[in-house]
């Protein structure tokens, strides 16, 4: 199945030249915007089918890339592409993704349609590209190239403050690819490749793998978000659209893991090794300063933005344990933090597009007006807080046991995180979920409609499916996984 | 069928009740939602007794039904499974025969609430979790179904979510819980890390190997075995409401009481000294850890009595002789006595389940009023409920004659605790103090039994036409102290006729059958539990080492021991007589004078106060600080907004960058912060 991995990248752009044709030929109107919502669905959806066809093909037990294709391009840069266990579950995850958002933006948008839909199409190309691409050039293209649609998403359709936000959003990731883009002609020049494939399996000298160790770690530290670069992420969240937060905490942010378990762990590994006890400390300190922080947010997207950062600290200290518990526990907690946030952040959305308020103090008692909607918060709620049987829980205990294999004393500050999530969580659900209802204003809000159910359902499945039985996952991640922790624990015993 | 796919059945048979009544309750009518649940639940009970019988009666030998993997990483392997043998057996035994009295309990006691499915729904969801504890056959199912339980209690606590007071409750038990789980997580990895299995089956056969190693946790080197077993009885204290983590319990009492009696007296709390006691091959070889547990429980056995002496609310005295027996529990197993533990927590799942639907009885006969001081003089009223009150309170206090050997269901558990810490005590001075300690508690439950059957149902009479002004005095209960809770009396139906009635049978039938229980639990099973049949009963289950002999020294104790604990119970009930009796109102003298002692103890050691002050202050203060000084003034004062803002000064030329300064100082103090941090965990590796 060669070209498999291209039709879907590209599939979300045959999706944008149909609304672009659209534009050119509709007179601009309702029914105009009516055809672009259904246009974008089903592209999004024609992805999801060929993601599914993917991941049905994939095969489990090969631990290297599949589905390879290679076309010589330019000046020795190729363009190539290829997925194996690590990635082919975040191609899944985008396109499961994408087609939630478009039904989620169904009536919440009503300026510009057209163009909000064009960017989130060409945003899933841009992210499939991310997790396909297999030289370094094209995944630098499709990784910075993401910012620009995210940046319009924010800055045209956000909130009040959205100027603000996409600005600071721009220029934190922005610094970090400056620092990525220099290691990359570097890495080309010394390897003479850029073929991710080959760069795997090149030693680069140790001194030379702490300076692109950090270059990279800048890019993605800003991207995941690590403590102290975090401070983008609240802002950019609470300014954009629900669906762009759904993008930005469901995929977006996993781009910075997946570049760690791309490019730190397997290129450079003393560098990984030798910086780990700063990824640790930086880690832990996510975990308990950003809980803290979150627990004392007055606006609900703030809070979950927060408890984002928070969940990424599991992420990445499970990484760079480097065992198999780790990094697996740290890749299904990528996946799980996916589901999960988005649902939050579809949750929000909910309530922000019935009163268009994110203020905590102004919601209370929902569940005597809207009984589904808080069974579905408080399921999502229960995952965030990582409770067995969610899928939230298998990463967060994987990774903590990971972390303890190497250093007890990250793996005790990092549990206190388990203590502190509960706090924030279920405190927000008790403010804005609980109580007597006591806003007059609220006193008409419905509960769920069937386009909202529609959305939620195949996030509670996912969400129950992989907590009850994770296999599902590491069925697929296994190979892939257990070769990367091979060879990382061999180039540090060479 | 075969016995795995039997009792694989038993177990999801609530998960199954749960999730029709929860999911399609509304849609299928109370009446539906109820039937199916409290069906399913007797059906689950009859079975369990049935898988109890096989199991101890030898027709079943031990076995796992395997269902499917759960999480398996490397050596991390762990699978959904239903593990069999006497030890769950017997709390398979509990768990569904009190849900399914608490089941029909509920049929008459929520009659007018107007959530009855989703509560129902909760119970059964809870019943299910909780079967998923006691039948794990791994860490990761144990913590599954501890957590399940958690938050099936978390829920049921806040079941009148309208309530202020029951939602603090709700997130409190939660959060507590939490750090306990937070310890539990730890000690599962050390367990890992150490052993390289978190499977019971193959954990076990490890353990002789590693006493006597250390284990490095943290910078230091701590006694391998102990610092798991440290580690995870954290979890036990949290779940289990042991001093220090016990302040969630007595708020849970905010739920309703049928709740109160199955989740927080009868099963979910005992979920710890069901686990101490599971992995007794572990705390057999620690024996440090083993005296911690003797300890804590001692400690808590005592403390949780003495706070019992001064409460008003009816369910929050239950609440702490909860708290206190749980102790007994756990310095029983501390002691060596793992049998003794479960023997009590067998019996005490009766007459404390039947202490608690009883007291729901009198709040329902008192149109919902839980503060004793506004009873009395019921039992002509609510003649069962004050017979089977009766029966319970003397079955806590262990009432029985050592000569005959004939007793009420403690008389067998609580004395073989007892005199299992004196034995064991001859050569343990952790185990001599908990003996000393479980004596005094001893009368002291005895008091506070009294104290609350003489306030409800003897005295005068505080209900009725005058009854306004009697209860109107407590204005000294400190802010945090909330007094009593009254549950929301639903339009109960009876006009506004202020006299106690007695509970309809559906409620009545559940209280008969656990009084049974609380007679004759203890001589029917004495000899199996912890006599000469034990170890045909419990067919290795519990690990006793070598050389623990304790249960086979309380055969040969002296006559003084075997008289001690009637004796303390007998001055205690003369103690409560005297000071509710003849002399009422002496209570009420003693609390209006506001001595130091009584202070105290009414206000529960001031642990709220303590605990409010130093982790939810320090974490509001904490969350400001990293908030507002961290993110906005030094990262983004430097960061985004420091650039633009640095350019902006500069290009004005003032001196105002000075100011600038500041943020830039701490700046590098944070980067120290994490530079230093970042060294430590290098260095401490």
């Amino acid at each position: 199945m060669t070209g498999l991995l291209s039709l879907i990248t590209y599939t979300p752009l045959i999706g944008v030249a149909a609304i672009l044709l659209l534009r050119a030929v509709a007179p601009d109107g309702a029914g105009r915007n009516e055809a672009a919502k259904w246009i974008a669905l089903a592209t999004t959806l024609a992805t999801l089918a060929l993601s599914v066809l993917l991941v049905a093909q994939f095969d489990s037990a090969e631990p290297g890339f599949q589905f390879q294709e290679d076309i010589a391009w330019f000046a020795g840069v190729h363009y190539r592409m290829g997925v194996d266990g690590i990635s082919v579950l975040f191609v899944l995850l985008t396109a499961f993704l994408m087609p939630l958002c478009i039904l989620a933006s169904w009536k919440s948008i009503e300026n510009r349609l057209l163009e909000y839909m064009v960017c989130f199409l060409v945003l899933e190309t841009l992210m499939l590209g991310v997790f396909c691409a297999l030289d370094l050039l094209e995944f630098y293209l499709f990784f910075e190239g993401g910012l620009i649609p995210m940046f319009l998403i924010i800055g045209v359709w956000g909130g009040k403050r959205r100027v603000y936000a996409a600005y600071k959003f721009f220029l934190y990731t922005l610094l970090g690819s400056v620092l990525m883009l220099a290691a990359i002609l570097a890495m080309w020049g010394v390897a003479k490749t850029t073929s991710i494939p080959e760069l795997m399996a090149f030693h680069f000298p140790p001194q030379m793998q702490i300076a692109l160790w950090l270059a990279f770690f800048a890019s993605f530290a800003v991207k995941m978000p690590m403590w102290p670069v975090h401070t983008w992420l609240p802002d950019a969240h609470v300014e954009a659209p629900t669906a762009g937060s759904v993008i930005l905490a469901g995929i977006m942010l996993k781009m910075g893991g997946y570049g760690f378990l791309r490019f730190s762990l397997p290129m450079f590994p003393q560098a990984s090794h030798y910086f780990t006890p700063l990824v640790f400390a930086l880690s832990v300190i996510a975990v308990v300063y950003t809980s803290l922080v979150a627990f004392r947010q007055t606006d609900i997207k703030k809070l979950i933005a927060y408890s984002s950062v928070a969940h990424m600290g599991f992420v990445t200290m499970g990484i760079f344990s480097g065992n198999a518990q780790g990094v697996q526990g740290a890749i299904f907690q990528m996946l799980s933090h996916g589901v999960i946030s988005g649902a939050l952040f579809l949750c929000v959305g909910v309530v922000y597009d019935r009163m268009h308020t994110r203020e905590i103090a102004f919601y209370g008692g929902l569940v005597n007006r809207m009984p589904w909607y808080a069974a579905v918060f408080m399921l999502f709620t229960l995952g965030n807080v990582g409770l067995p049987g969610t899928s939230g829980f298998v990463g967060e205990i994987l990774t903590m046991t990971g972390v303890y294999g190497v250093s007890t004393w990250t793996a005790l500050i990092a549990a206190t995180g388990v203590i502190l999530s509960a706090v924030y969580a279920l405190n927000l659900y008790r403010n804005v979920v609980f109580g007597e209802m006591t806003n007059p204003q609220l006193s008409a809000i419905a509960d769920l409609n069937w386009r909202e159910i529609v959305i939620f359902a195949p996030l509670i499945v996912g969400t129950l499916a992989l907590g009850v039985y994770p296999k599902l996952v590491f069925a697929v991640t296994t190979a892939s996984s257990d070769a990367l922790v091979a060879a990382y624990h061999a180039a540090l015993g060479a | 069928m075969t016995p795995q796919l039997f009792v694989t059945t038993l177990v999801f048979l609530p998960l199954i009740g749960a999730a029709i009544a929860g999911l399609t309750g509304r849609r299928i009518g109370d009446i539906l939602s109820m039937t199916i649940t409290t069906g399913l639940l007797i059906v689950a009970c009859a079975m369990s007794w049935s898988v109890f019988v096989n199991v101890v009666g030898g027709a079943w030998a031990p076995f796992t039904a395997h269902i499917c993997q759960f999480i398996q990483v490397g050596d991390f392997k762990s699978d959904w499974a239903v593990r069999i043998d006497s030890l769950s057996a017997v709390m398979l035994v509990v768990v569904t025969s009190v849900s399914a009295l608490v089941h029909i309990y509920s049929w008459g006691y929520m009659v007018d609430d107007d959530s009855k499915p989703r509560f129902f729904a909760y119970l059964s969801f809870f019943t299910f979790a909780m079967l998923a504890l006691v039948t794990a056959a791994d860490f990761m199912q144990l913590f599954f179904g501890w957590e399940g339980v958690g938050v099936a209690s978390y829920l049921l606590i806040g079941f009148w979510f309208k309530k202020p007071t029951a939602n603090a409750a709700a997130i409190k038990a939660f959060v507590v819980n939490r750090v306990g789980d937070f310890g539990f997580a730890l000690g599962i990895m050390t367990v890992f890390w150490m052993f390289h299995t978190i499977r019971f089956a193959e954990l076990f056969p490890l353990i002789a190997s590693h006493a006597g190693q250390t284990w490095r946790f943290g910078s230091w080197y701590w006694s391998a075995l102990d610092l798991a077993g440290f580690l995870l009885f954290i979890g036990a204290m949290g779940k289990s409401a042991q001093f220090f983590l016990h302040t969630w319990l007595p708020d849970a009492m905010e739920g309703p009481t049928p709740v109160s009696a199955l989740i927080h007296a009868a099963t979910m709390v005992t979920a710890g000294v069901y686990m101490v006691c599971l992995l007794s091959p572990l705390y057999e070889h620690a024996p440090i850890a083993k005296g911690i547990v003797c300890l804590v429980g001692a400690v808590t056995c005592l403390f949780a009595a003495t706070v019992g002496l001064a409460q008003n609310d009816i369910k929050r005295v239950v609440a702490y002789s909860t708290c206190s027996q749980l102790g007994y529990m756990f310095f029983a197993a501390g002691a060596g006595a793992y049998q003794a533990s479960m023997f009590h927590l067998f019996t005490h799942a009766f007459f404390k389940a039947l202490l608690f639907l009883g007291a729901g009885s009198v709040i329902v006969g008192m149109h919902h009023e839980q503060d004793m001081r506004k009873m009395g003089a019921l039992w002509n009223k609510l003649p069962v409920t004050y017979l089977v009150m009766v029966i319970g309170t003397l079955a806590i206090t262990g009432v029985g004659i050592p000569g005959l050997d004939i007793g009420f269901a403690g008389f067998y558990s609580k004395d073989a605790i007892i005199n299992a810490a004196w034995v064991a005590g001859q050569h343990n001075p952790i185990a001599y103090f908990a003996f000393v300690l479980g004596v005094i508690a001893a009368g002291l439950t005895s008091f506070y039994s009294w104290r609350l059957i003489f306030m409800t149902f003897h005295g005068h009479a505080k209900w009725g036409a005058h009854a306004a002004h009697a209860a109107a005095s407590d204005d000294h209960a400190s802010h945090a102290q909330i007094e009593t809770h009254s549950e929301p009396d639903v339009s109960h139906g009876h006009g506004h006729d202020h006299v106690p009635h007695e509970s309809p049978a559906v409620m009545v039938l559940p209280l008969l059958v656990l009084a049974v229980g609380a007679v004759a639990a203890g001589a029917v099973f004495v000899e199996r539990f912890v006599g000469p049949e034990r170890a045909a009963f419990w067919k290795g289950a519990i690990f006793t080492a070598a050389d623990n002999h304790v249960l086979d020294g309380i055969e040969h104790i002296p006559a003084w021991l075997a008289w001690l604990p009637l004796v303390v119970t007998a001055i205690g009930f003369v103690g409560a007589w005297w000071a509710y009796i003849p002399n009422e109102g002496l209570g009420a003298r003693i609390a209006a004078r506001q001595g130091p002692l009584w202070t105290f103890l009414y206000n529960k050691w001031f642990f709220d106060e303590l605990y409010d002050f130093v982790f939810v202050k320090g974490a509001k203060l904490l969350g400001d600080l990293f908030w507002k000084g961290g993110d906005q003034k030094i990262i983004d004062g430097l960061g985004p907004d420091g650039v633009s803002a640095v350019s902006y000064m500069a290009g004005r030329g003032v001196g105002k960058i000075q100011t600038g300064y500041l943020y830039h100082y701490a700046f590098v103090m944070l980067l120290g912060v994490a530079g230093l941090l970042t060294w430590a965990l290098w260095s401490w590796r």
